[in-house]
Formats: C-alpha cells, structure tokens, sequence
C-alpha cells in the first residue's frame, strides 16, 4: 500500500519504494518490526520485573545496615505465612476489594440501567460524561475531599445528626467508601455497555412469556450483564487490593497490604518483596475465576 | 516538591587521602559502646572546592527559591563558593541511609536514627570540625552527642533540633495533661481520638514513659532496650492502638486533624503545633513530665565524597548564623548555631523553640538508631535492633 501511494506521487523514492517493497514480500520481517517493541516491553520490562520482584524475594537483609544480601533463603516466605499480623493484613485487603467490588456492582446496576435504557438517547451520552467526570480529578484531590467529608463534624455527620446517627469517621469503613466512590466509574462502564447492547426483543420476548419485571431482571438481564459485572470487578479489585494511599488518608490506624510493602521498601527490601508477591498471586487467582465466566473476552 | 537534580556519577570513588587529625579535644559527650565503625580518616586541611556538590537532605533544608522565592539559602552559597549545589529530598531516615550507599553523595542531613547506621557501616567519614568555623559557635550541648560521634571522634556537624512534644485540644482534653499517661494508661479515656507519631522509631516513646512509671524495668535509655523491655514498651503500644484515632506521618494531616477534632491528643512537633494554633485550632503542645523524645540532625560527610571541599563549604554554610536562623525558622526547629537566634524574623523564635534553653534539652532523648550493643553501656545484654523495631511496629498496628 505504501508502494502504490509513493508511486502515485508521481516523484519516486527509491529507498522508500525498496523498502516497501521488501517489507510487502517478507511477511515475517512486517511483523517482526510490529511486535518488537510491544513485546520487548511485555516480556522484559513487565513480566521481567515481575520476575525479579519474585527472585529478591529469596534474598535476606543485613538487618543492621539494611544491606540486601543475596544469600537463597524462604525466611521471607516462611515470615509471611506464620507471622499472624501477615496473615491479617493480607485477609482484610482481600475482604476490602472484595467489599468495594460488591458495593461498586450493587450501585453501577441501577446507574447503569437508567444511562442505557431509561433516559431519553440523546441524554446518554451527556449522563456517561457525567459518570466519566470524576476520572478527570487528581486522585489525591478526591481522597482528600472525602477525608473532609468524613472528619469529625464534617458533611457526613452532619447530614446523619438528624437521624441520630454520625458518620462512619476514620477507618475501615471510610476506607470501603472512598475507594467504591474512586473505583465506581470503572463497573459503570462495562455495565452500561452490557445493558446497552441488549436487545429490546429478549425484553418483550420475556414480557410475552409472561415474566413480570423482576422475572425478566433475574432471568434475561441478570445473566447477560453478569459477563461485564465480572469484567468491571477485574479492575475494582484490582484497583482496591492495590491501594495504599487511599487507607493512609481515611483509614485510621488501618493497614493493608500496601502499607506493609510500603513501610519495608526501604529497610527490607526482600520482605516487600515477599509482601508484594501476595497481591499478584491473589489477583492472577482472581482473574482465572473470572475466565470462566466469559467476562474476559466482553472486557 | 524539589525535582531531583542529580548528575550522573561517573568518576571512581576518591579516597580521602588526607592525614589524620586529632580532634578528639572537643570534649565531653557519651559514645556509642561497642560500636566499632571503619577507621576512616578525616582531612586534615581544605583543597581546592570543585565546583558542585551533592546533598541527600529532609526536606525544606536546602532550599534553592524554587519551592518560594523568598526562601533561598543556596544562590548566595553557589555565589560565594562556586560550588553548585544537587539536593536530594528523602522522606524518611530509611530512604537517606540508601542514597548515601550509593556513593553519589557528598553529605547528608541525618537524623539520630540513620547517623549510627552510615557510621558503623563506613559510609560517612569523620568531619575535622576545625574545618568547620562555625562549629565554634555550635551551642555546646549538640556537641560530640550519641548520635554525632564515636569514641570521641565527631562524625558531623549539628544542624538543629526539635522535640518531639504532646499536643492537646484545650476544649475536649480536661483537665490539662501534664504527662504522657494522656496517650497511654489514660488513653481510653479519648478513644478513637488519640494520635501517635507512625514510624519505629515511637516505640522509644513508650519506653521512655516505661522508663518513668515503671522503674522495674530499669529502662535507661529508650534506644537501648532488651528483649524484656522491648517487648512491655510492644505490649503497652498494643494497648494504646485500641485507642488511637489515626497515627501521623505528613505533619499536614496532623495539623487538619486537630483542626477538625479527629485527634484531640497525641505527640507533635512545635512547627505542627504552632500551624494547628494559627488556622484556628484549640491546641496546647507541652513538655511532659517524664520528658519526650526529640531529634537532632547532623550534617555528615560521606566516606566515598567525589567533592569533599564543596561538602565541607555547605556544612559550614548551614551551620553560619543567618542560614541557619533562615532554615530553622523555615523548618521550625531550633537552630544549632547560638548566634542564629540574633539572625531570625521573629525575634521570638529562639524562645518558643527553646533553642537556648539548656534544662529543656535535657529532657529530651534525641533519636538514636538502636543496635545490638547496648547504647547504653550495658554488655550482659545484647538489645533489640532496629530491624526488628520495624517488624513490630508492624505488629503493633495489627
């Protein structure tokens, strides 16, 4: 094609023609030069430093000069599994992603239902702007917004005083809150998407056979959407099982698993390492569950 | 924040060849025992400066007018030495004694907590202070300290201090606390509202109440502690993490949480303390009477300098009057040159901080880097390190 469009300039350029002309006639050289890069990438830099991270995690530390020492060791590992507070912090970073991924697909449906089918077309496009719009703000701005919202006297107890109640203050449960709030966009999305492609037929088709509102909910919407809850789940968990900074601002004297990779990276670098394996290996679990629902190939 | 500007090293290491000096005759001052660092030289006389240098340093310590340009103590330095200056902002003792094992560096900022460890591991030379001027003027007190010297060889120049004190909102915390029970056996009394410094290094802060409300424990100093009373001063944070609201790392977050009332007790420094009172808190710091923790900074010289002329010119730079009026006032702490507190805006500065106050200073225990040789002279024991202090700190957050 290159060949055809500096031909048809009419002013031939001889290098550029050979070399169009030897990059048309060997196939493999044409994808060669595609795939380098992206799989140099990959496989070097992305699953290398994967590897490594795996391989430092072997290593122990000179404990006075916090020297990394590479001598082959499973101490890490073994500190991992049998130290409780480990064991803990790793139990309630999953149960935290596990939480903001339930709150975040039991807030996106209804949100997602109205944007896809109930408003009027042409507000669609303007309503998922709209959901789209907080992506655009600093992550920091927003965590610390909620840290504002959450303080003590703040909007959050102050619009629950009138049913005798106060906001959730610092902690856990801030915590959850801030990172559905943060992650929420990311299942909207898929979901929206899902709901709508669906078409209005199986809805009467349905209606027709009967099926009141909740029947149709359950047995057509449900099962075609759930595809796309699992895919947008992929990225709140992953997200939340991530994050670190979030549970610094509002969450107490919470800890997650971020923060104990984050307070060793300096002194005991294998340890993190050791600590920073555990989301991986939870998220590639995570991941495998949800190949089998099919949400992979609706990402 | 200050962009890293660090040129890329490429010469080999440069040994300091220099002859050794006796400077030993500074006097006074406890060393660590025990503790047998390399024996490096330091020089003996001044060459040629070579024209930059590179500083790992706390932030707001080398401040160039980039971040303000009204705050600005290096453009005259480059002026008048011709030495241009590299900063590195490290966030935390830990990141300091990293970068300086790099050898990339010429000097650090360290704090007690990170001084022992680039002693004992060789990284940071001897400083000859008659190299230093200013040193003269250097209040006796930060001289040849735990932290700044060994075996009467001084390791840096002291930059300046602060103390590590319990802030208290005056309207929910009555009546007012004069000891830290406040944070630990009376704790619940605030639960959910408490506050307290995150880093290992707070561990000493329980000790240090332990040292004074337990005397069985026979705690002497509260970065020597074995394993017994380790693990009570473990046992007593455990307990008081049932009551803490939120610990606090970014000074900022402390300021708008006592602001807010989310913490309304807990350790701080003066600097937070007086920003909480400026925006409008109703907050207290006090001394309390079992004393408090505290830390002191030292300019240090690294063993591998590429440039030490330049680093020597900076130490004694920091450490001149007004600089270091303009810096202590800028970080807020107290300064460590006695004729700085004629060189600062507010001419108050050098009594709110204390910065002469002699008997204030000796409440304080300044951070030290707790090693298996006992700080504190004791050898029937061996004492819990600093690595493991890390670890349980972890614990104690659960």
């Amino acid at each position: 094609m290159t060949a055809t469009a500096s031909g048809a300039a009419g002013a031939p350029d001889t290098a550029a023609r050979r070399l169009a002309g030897a990059l048309h006639r060997h196939p493999r050289l044409r994808l060669t030069l595609l795939l380098t890069a992206p799989l140099l990438w990959l496989a070097v830099l992305y699953l290398g430093s994967l590897g490594v991270l795996f391989v430092s995690a072997f290593w122990t530390t000179d404990s006075f000069t916090s020297q990394v020492v590479k001598v082959w060791s499973t101490d890490n590992f073994h500190a991992l599994l049998t130290t409780p507070v480990y064991r803990q912090v790793v139990l309630r970073s999953i149960g935290v992603a596990l939480a903001v991924t339930a709150l975040c697909a039991v807030l996106a449906f209804p949100v997602a239902f109205y944007t896809a089918r109930v408003a009027r077309p042409r507000w669609r496009p303007l309503l998922v702007g709209a959901v789209l719009m907080p992506l655009w703000a600093s992550y920091l701005v927003k965590v610390y917004a909620w840290r504002l919202i959450l303080s003590e006297g703040g909007p959050a107890d102050w619009l629950l005083r009138p049913f005798g109640l106060a906001g959730p203050g610092y902690g856990l449960p801030a915590t959850v809150l801030t990172l559905t709030y943060l992650w929420l966009p990311y299942m909207i999305l898929p979901v929206h998407t899902a709901l709508a492609q669906l078409p209005a037929g199986l809805l009467e088709a349905s209606a027709d056979l009967g099926a009141r509102t909740w029947r149709t909910v359950r047995s057509v919407v449900l099962p075609t959407v759930l595809p796309s809850v699992a895919a947008g789940s992929v990225f709140t968990f992953s997200l939340s099982l991530g994050d670190y900074i979030t549970v610094q601002i509002v969450g107490g004297r919470t800890q997650l698993i971020g923060n104990l990779v984050y307070a060793n990276i300096d002194l005991d670098l294998p340890l993190a390492a050791a600590l920073g394996t555990v989301p991986v290996v939870v998220i590639v679990l995570y991941l495998l569950a949800v190949r089998r629902t099919g949400a992979l190939s609706s990402l | 924040m200050r962009l890293t500007r660090i040129l890329p090293a490429v010469a080999a290491a440069l040994l300091l060849t220099a002859t050794a000096c006796d400077n030993s005759g500074s006097g006074g001052g406890g060393s660590a025992t025990g503790l047998n660092p390399p024996d490096l030289k330091a020089p003996a006389k001044l060459g040629r400066t070579e024209g930059q240098v590179n500083l790992v340093a706390w932030a707001g310590y080398v401040e160039d007018g980039s971040d303000d340009p009204k705050v600005d103590w290096v453009t005259d330095f480059e002026k008048r030495t011709g030495c241009q200056v590299h900063a590195k902002v490290a966030a935390s003792s830990d990141e300091m004694v990293k970068l300086m094992k790099t050898g990339d560096y010429d000097a650090v900022s360290a704090s007690g907590d990170a001084s022992l460890r680039l002693i004992a591991s060789g990284d940071a030379a001897p400083v000859n202070t008659k190299l230093v001027p200013n040193y003269r003027d250097v209040f006796p007190d930060l001289k040849m300290q735990p932290w700044n010297s060994v075996k009467g060889k001084a390791y840096g120049i002291p930059h300046g201090r602060g103390a590590n004190l319990l802030m208290y909102n005056t309207r929910k915390v009555k009546p007012a606390p004069t000891s830290w029970s406040a944070v630990f056996d009376d704790a619940a009394k605030y639960k959910g509202h408490v506050t307290a410094y995150d880093s290992p290094i707070y561990i000493a802060d329980a000790a240090l109440y332990l040292k004074a409300t337990r005397p069985e424990l026979k705690i002497k100093d509260p970065y020597a502690l074995d394993r017994k009373q380790f693990d009570a001063a473990v046992d007593l944070l455990k307990k008081q993490n049932a009551n803490i609201g939120e610990y606090w790392s970014d000074y900022l977050k402390e300021v708008s949480a006592f602001k807010s009332g989310d913490s309304v007790v807990g350790t701080t420094w003066q600097v937070i303390a007086n920003l909480a009172a400026d925006e409008g808190a109703k907050v207290k710091a006090v001394l309390p009477k079992e004393g408090s923790t505290g830390w002191s900074d030292t300019w240090m010289v690294s063993a591998k300098a590429k440039h030490p002329n330049c680093a020597y010119k900076w130490l004694d730079w920091i450490v001149s009057p007004k600089v270091n009026a303009q810096v202590a006032e800028y970080f807020g702490e107290a300064p460590a040159n006695a004729k700085a507190c004629a060189e600062t805006a507010d001419k108050n500065f050098c009594t709110t901080y204390h910065a002469a106050d002699k008997a204030y200073w000796k409440r304080i225990a300044f951070w030290n880097t707790p090693i298996e040789q006992c700080l504190d002279g004791r050898t029937d024991v061996t004492c819990v390190p600093y690595a493991q202090w890390v670890r349980a700190w972890t614990e104690i957050k659960g």
